[in-house]
């Protein structure tokens, strides 16, 4: 069979593999990846790679240096931070699952209603979302945490919240878009319901523009979390919450600069890997950018 | 034109209004209030109950949320932001001077952020796939991963600490220097990134080539046609930062102690100071959407296509 | 007699007065085996004040050709080799300095895409300027003056106010006329135009191919003009080449061509042409198959494939071997082992060497 000209055969490769075999053609991607991958190893097995508990004071060691004992130096209480670090990565893939989850799931269904639904609907829905998009996005946190007072979970809603218009938006436009294109122009004409439409031709179409928002917007997330745990409105200390963990250790600046970089590179490095894992997946994913 | 902004800004007060309503109706789920925050464990006693409803009463914390926002709507038609419990003071003469240090932190960070952002994308739009542009791209990744508190931090322990460059706690015009890099070249990073995205997609257009046909040097190519088109996109994106440079800037004045109302928000939440935390939520939401009202206007002004319709 | 030589350049390159001529011009695009030949050895000359039209159907090259003329080639795509002589300089050996200096002074040109290849951000006036202030030393002032001239030149209604117009807010004929004032701006010895009139109604093609011909006529400006349509070469030019597949396969007059083409493949263009040849009631044919895979090595004549003539004479040969050029008549040369006088060689070719024949 020729094709447009070329007499080759096309040979139809299926959705994952095709787009598996360009994340592995990009370098940046695997690394992202593997970064992700080694997160979850170490949530996973925290216990048993630890070396030490990691909400065990100890005096003696106060603001240890790194050294083959505490391999990244302990804290302003003597606990080993190592093992802290490696339990923080829970905090870290909670926080990621869980604000992804509130965003993502409320938006694009309000997205869809409004996209899909009657001007009426679209028209409640949209100033709703214009009126969360009126407050700057920590703004939005920050009154949510007023509200129900800071800790762990309220900050991880509140955050999943405050994601909630841009997934709302981005659905919606997408939808929009895509109702108009022939292929749902086609499909009506040949007699589909609006249900059908809408799960059956324009939902698969609006996945890929949110796969690669739910990318880039998930470390989002997590850089905000931890940036309240950091001035106290989150995750409460002890907890070895990477953001948590710097409230106190940033006096000891001067002293015992490790304990202050370590969770701070620890929460560089994983937002860095999942922000070029996004890359990556954008780069498949969007035709625009093939 | 003035029509256009007329009509802008009598669309801003539905969107206040709902913001306010918003707020009053999470305000009526709060557990506690200032009072009760403030003399928590404090005060007990038949007196101390007494005390407090006396204050409850003088605030209207006593009041369903509705006749709270009533009182609220009435005191602010009189320009009045209502006190802070927990300062004795008027609200807006907390607000005022800390607003303004808000202001001056965010338009330098703002400055710094175009300026470092521009000029790297544009560079590494134009040695595309060199290792300019491989460096500035992977640079940049990495500061759209960095935390606004770890890079504040990491400032003070490298300027501060081991180059002894600047104070800890620098005081006078100095002291603006640290947190607006701070949050200037964190958000650099994705203007960065946009402005060379924009400006390779720019590139590839027709009219870019049919100029360089005419013979148009690079430069030319560069700074004349594709900027102004590039800039476009950049726009949409900067109305969107200014938004994160509020946000940022309640982190970086924390680190940094800029006694700036991002500062004031954190403490005024932990205090539950309702008034002032409603204060500065009002206050930074329409700073936001004016700056975004001058960024739509500034829009219609670069691109000829787009017609000011509201 | 059989006149054949290796480097033939018969009727497609040659005088010493040509204002341009291309010589085994080579444009490729991407490396290894996905490397497409776009163009694969083009032989190409163009007289002062000549309307020289290349026609093909799309794929075959022509706009990658008339693209390389002024090195507009981006990478991955590249001019692998060959020579292009413009006005006795020699266009590859320039750096890109001389080049954006040459580029618009000597050879302006005009693409499909009118409103695309306008800067939506840019008044009209100031594109059509552009030009005169950076190349003629204009200022502003006089710039404009002029601008607004030049588009009053190419009959654009009220130019004082058009110039002050932004891309958006004009026709795509306008649009067009404006390329055209741009491309003319500093009078250039050559004018390309490729396929200046496809994204147009119908009703401006005609109007935008009679500026197009009487700006050139007036000033003795040369004229490349790419097209897939005939029948637009017929009102137009003087000579024709009709590319496929990267080569050029024949040239000649337009008068040689239309009265008399003699490659299989331009028969089989004009055939599938309206008004060209069809008298009433004739059915219009198509050429069955699709142009071959350029990305491919192609031994013989690309056309073999689709080539009616190949089969019914069943030439082997083809397959093998790209004809050289013939010299059928005075200024028309065509490469196609089917002619009658190359079948003569063939059948010599069957006892003879192969090298003698080709020598």
């Amino acid at each position: 069979m020729t094709v447009a000209g070329f007499d080759e055969e096309i040979t139809v490769i299926p959705r994952w593999r095709r787009i598996g075999g360009h994340m592995l053609q990009s370098r940046a991607a695997c690394v992202g990846a593997t970064i992700l991958l080694i997160l979850f190893v170490l949530a996973l097995f925290a216990p048993w790679i630890a070396p030490y508990d990691p909400f065990k004071i100890d005096p003696i060691h106060r603001l240890a240096a790194p050294s083959a004992a505490h391999w990244i130096g302990t804290d302003e209480v003597g606990r080993d931070l190592a093992s802290r670090i490696i339990y923080g990565t829970r905090y870290f893939l909670l926080i990621c699952l869980v604000t992804a989850a509130i965003s993502s799931s409320i938006g694009t269904l309000l997205g869809l209603l409004a996209g899909a639904g009657s001007p009426l609907v679209d028209g409640v829905i949209m100033r709703f979302i214009d009126i969360l998009l009126a407050f700057p996005y920590i703004l939005m946190v920050l009154v949510v945490v007023a509200v129900a007072g800071p800790s762990l979970w309220t900050g991880m809603v509140a955050v999943g919240i405050a994601g909630i218009p841009g997934y709302a938006r981005l659905v919606r436009s997408t939808v929009l878009t895509v109702r108009q294109e022939d292929y749902v122009t086609v499909a009506r004409a040949l007699g589909a319901s609006r249900r059908e439409i809408l799960f059956g031709t324009i939902l698969p179409n609006v996945l890929s523009p949110l796969i690669v928002y739910l990318a880039f917007a998930t470390p989002l997330s997590a850089l905000i979390a931890s940036a309240l745990s950091f001035v106290g409105l989150g995750a409460q200390p002890p907890a070895p919450e990477w953001g948590a963990m710097l409230v106190n250790s940033r006096t000891y600046l001067f002293s015992a600069w490790w304990a202050v970089a370590a969770p701070g590179l620890a929460l560089c490095i994983s937002i860095f890997g999942m922000n070029i894992l996004g890359n990556g997946l954008r780069d498949v994913l969007d035709p625009r950018n093939a | 034109m003035a029509q256009y902004v007329g009509r802008r800004l009598l669309l801003l007060v539905p969107v206040i209004l709902g913001i306010l309503l918003v707020t009053f109706l999470m305000k009526a789920l709060i557990p506690t209030d200032a009072v009760t925050a403030m003399y928590q464990g404090q005060l007990s006693g038949k007196s101390a109950e007494k005390a407090i409803a006396a204050l409850q009463a003088k605030y209207h914390l006593d009041l369903p949320w509705y006749r709270q926002l009533w009182f609220y709507l009435s005191d602010l038609a009189h320009g009045n932001l209502g006190e802070s419990v927990r300062l004795h003071k008027p609200v807006s003469a907390v607000i005022g001077y800390r607003y303004l240090n808000t202001i001056m932190l965010t338009g330098a960070a703002l400055a710094i952020a175009l300026v470092l952002g521009l000029t790297t994308g544009i560079v590494a739009a134009a040695k595309r796939n060199t290792w300019l542009d491989v460096t500035a791209t992977t640079i940049g990744l990495f500061g759209i991963s960095m935390p606004a508190f770890f890079f504040g931090l990491l400032l003070i322990l490298v300027f501060s600490v081991w180059l002894r460059i600047l104070p800890v706690v620098p005081h006078g015009p100095l002291a603006i220097v640290l947190p607006a890099f701070a949050l200037g070249i964190i958000e650099a990073a994705p203007l960065s990134q946009v402005t060379r995205s924009s400006m390779i997609d720019v590139m590839r257009r027709d009219y870019i080539q049919a100029a360089r046909a005419r013979g148009a040097s690079e430069l030319a190519l560069t700074i004349r046609h594709a900027l102004p088109n590039a800039l476009i996109v950049v726009l949409t994106i900067v109305g969107l930062q200014i938004g994160n440079l509020l946000g940022g800037a309640f982190i970086v004045e924390t680190i940094f102690s800029w006694h700036g109302i991002g500062e004031l928000a954190v403490n005024a939440i932990q205090w539950r100071d309702f008034a002032l935390t409603q204060a500065i939520i009002l206050v930074s939401a329409a700073t936001y959407l004016m700056v975004n009202l001058v960024a739509d206007l500034l829009y219609a002004w670069l691109d000829p296509r787009v017609e000011l319709t509201a | 007699m059989v006149t054949t030589t290796h480097d033939d350049r018969h009727g497609t390159a040659g005088s010493a007065d040509d204002l341009l001529a291309i010589r085994g011009l080579r444009t490729e695009f991407g490396t290894g085996d996905r490397t497409v030949r776009a163009v694969r050895g083009v032989d190409l000359s163009i007289a002062r004040g000549e309307i020289l039209g290349l026609v093909g159907e799309s794929g075959s090259g022509k706009s990658v050709l008339a693209s390389s003329i002024l090195r507009l080639i981006r990478p991955p795509g590249r001019i692998a080799a060959g020579e292009i002589v413009f006005d006795g300089r020699d266009v590859l050996a320039m750096n890109t300095r001389t080049l954006s200096r040459w580029r618009g002074r000597d050879i302006g040109i005009v693409f499909q895409q009118p409103q695309g290849c306008l800067n939506p951000v840019r008044r009209i006036g100031w594109q059509v300027a552009e030009p005169l202030r950076l190349k003629k030393g204009l200022g502003r002032r006089a710039a404009w003056d002029e601008a607004v001239q030049l588009l009053r030149s190419v009959g654009i209604p009220s130019p004082e106010s058009k110039a002050r117009a932004y891309p958006h807010q004009v026709s795509g004929g306008q649009a067009q006329r404006v390329m055209i004032a741009i491309a003319l701006a500093l009078r250039p010895k050559l004018l390309i135009a490729d396929e200046p009139t496809t994204a147009l109604d119908v009703t401006i093609q005609a109007q935008i191919l009679e500026l197009l011909r009487d700006s050139c006529r007036t000033h003795g400006t040369s004229l490349l003009f790419v097209t897939h349509d005939l029948g637009v070469i017929a009102k137009l030019a003087d000579r024709v080449a009709v590319m496929y597949a990267g080569n050029i396969v024949e040239t000649g007059s337009v008068g040689g061509i239309l009265e008399s083409p003699r490659h299989p493949y331009t028969r089989g263009l004009m055939d599938a042409a309206p008004r060209l040849r069809s008298s009433e009631g004739e059915r219009l044919r198509d050429i069955p198959g699709s142009i071959p895979n350029l990305a491919r090595p192609i031994p013989g004549c690309p056309f073999a494939p689709r080539c009616g003539l190949r089969k019914e004479l069943e030439l082997d040969r083809c397959d093998r071997e790209m004809p050289p050029f013939v010299q059928s008549a005075e200024r028309h040369a065509v490469r196609c082992w089917g002619l009658p006088e190359m079948r003569t060689a063939n059948r010599t070719n069957a006892a003879a060497p192969e090298r003698e024949i080709v020598r």
